[in-house]
């Protein structure tokens, strides 16, 4: 909690400030609304909201955990094969590259309207890094470590859960640390062309210029945003308290 | 200088990487029960041969042959410590004992007792749930050396252990490393880059130099077998220590 005090801190002093700064016309509310305001907003606007954040939720949790299944499935057997990785991992960058509001459209095509096309989204925004993490990670033993093993005659499936799994748990962390923000950005941009959620919301806010309705959905997502690195966190401390490893 | 009972025996043996002939038609023998130094300038194959010899290298050519007694009783010990950073003092000096598939058939409470044992060798029974990065380099050295005594070896091969520990804590370890070698019996190979450690710690020295790892001197040293402390600033050892000097220049 005491790590958490000069955020909340920062935080509140800059919400106090732009209440100021708002309410003494430096900013337009119509370009920047007072803090107040946006809580107002939510309050009347609730139930949408609520709504909107439920729909939102569940499928950046359905991009992330399906990027999490399979970003370290793919790195798992890349890990096993040079080749493969060498033929196959061009496509993961090719995802990477590409900007996922491009791809959006043809994920309508293929998905319909709704949270198929959304999870998608999330997905391929997501997946990279932490295809590239584990990867990194289950390649980051060092030769020494691997001679130990050699030397007692350790089997491939010692080797993956004895030395690569626990040199790769750290980067497959951070790798998901970068997917949960990604994720959200990924879902966002699949609400965007394929309706619902606080995408849509923002969307329809954007029409009617509720630049109000735009911060509040913002705040939501950053909230969500910080929900998942907490979960990270607490994830993280009860491994380490365990030690699978 | 010929060996009466010569127990290792490396025939003709050869290893390249890539174009590089890094060890060439090399050949010794090693007595069962004696403690052997290894040197040589950087480059000159002493640690490819140690590695041929554990067997973490596959050679080109020749032959490594090891008497029964020794076979599966090999244990290394790394130039760094090599200890894996998420587990315990205890759990590294017992991986050898999860690992190797005859050791992993020992019952848990063997296991244990055999880890307690290794970690009261080298004195670290007090620090068994520490984690490496809570010890200090001697410490971490002391239990790669634990972990090499917890499989019993027999035969033991050493990569410049000592090389990166302060003065006071390498001769703290040579000792140490002197009073296991004789309570285990253990046949001992050295690699070492110095020539006053080599000395102190064996009862012979080989060097090895240019290339293909030619073997340029071969000899018993003519020093007490109780090593003791006086030794280390003893006229014999010193003598013993610029004639070999005086070769590695040549």
């Amino acid at each position: 909690m005491k790590r958490t005090w000069p955020a909340l801190i920062s935080f509140a002093a800059l919400l106090i400030v732009f209440e100021f700064l708002v309410r003494k016309e430096v900013f337009s509310a119509s370009l920047i609304p007072a803090p107040s305001m946006v809580l107002m907003t939510m309050q009347e606007l609730s139930d949408d909201f609520v709504q909107a954040f439920k729909e939102t939720f569940s499928n950046v949790l359905a991009g992330w955990v399906l990027s999490l299944a399979l970003g370290t499935g793919v790195a798992f057997v890349f890990s096993l094969s040079d080749l493969l990785k060498r033929a196959i991992l061009p496509f993961a960058v090719f995802f990477q590259t590409v900007p996922i509001i491009a791809i959006a459209p043809l994920l309508v095509i293929y998905f319909g309207f709704g949270a198929p096309t959304v999870i998608a989204s999330s997905f391929i925004v997501s997946v990279f890094p932490v295809i590239a993490n584990t990867l990194m990670g289950l390649e980051s033993a060092s030769e020494q470590q691997k001679d130990l093993f050699r030397l007692y005659q350790a089997n491939s499936l010692q080797i993956l859960t004895k030395l690569k799994l626990p040199c790769a748990y750290p980067y497959i962390l951070s790798g998901l640390k970068i997917s949960a923000g990604l994720s959200i950005v990924g879902a966002i941009a699949g609400e965007f062309v394929a309706g619902g959620g606080l995408g849509a919301l923002i969307d329809s806010a954007r029409t009617q210029q509720r630049v109000d309705i735009v911060f509040a959905a913002l705040l939501l997502l950053s909230l969500m945003g910080l929900f998942f690195m907490a979960l990270l966190s607490l994830i993280n401390s009860i491994i380490q308290k365990q030690r699978p490893f | 200088m010929t060996e009466l009972a010569p127990d290792i025996r490396i025939q003709d043996l050869s290893k390249s990487f890539k174009d590089r002939e890094i060890i060439k038609d090399f050949s010794l023998s090693v007595k069962e029960g004696s403690f052997v130094s290894l040197i040589g300038p950087s480059g000159c194959g002493k640690s490819t041969l140690l590695r041929l010899i554990a067997g973490l290298e596959e050679k080109s050519a020749g032959e490594i042959t090891l008497p029964s007694s020794l076979k599966n009783s090999v244990s290394f010990v790394f130039q760094d410590a090599n200890l894996l950073p998420w587990r315990t003092t205890a759990e590294n000096v017992g991986l050898p004992l999860e690992l190797n598939p005859e050791l992993a058939k020992l019952s848990h409470e063997e296991k244990n007792k055999r880890v307690l044992e290794a970690l009261t060798k080298v004195q670290l029974e007090n620090f068994a749930n520490h984690f490496p990065q809570e010890l200090s380099g001697g410490m971490k050295m002391r239990v790669s050396l634990a972990r090499a005594l917890v499989a019993k070896p027999k035969f033991l091969l050493l990569d410049e252990p000592f090389a990166a520990l302060d003065e006071n804590t390498r001769f703290e370890m040579q000792n140490q490393l002197l009073s296991l070698r004789k309570k285990e019996k253990l046949t001992v190979i050295f690699v070492t880059h110095s020539l006053f450690e080599a000395v102190y710690l064996s009862e012979r020295i080989i060097m090895l130099k240019g290339a293909g790892a030619k073997i340029v001197f071969d000899g018993n040293l003519d020093l007490p077998s109780e090593r003791t402390e006086s030794l280390r600033t003893s006229e014999k050892l010193n003598t013993i220590i610029r004639d070999l000097s005086q070769r590695l220049k040549s």
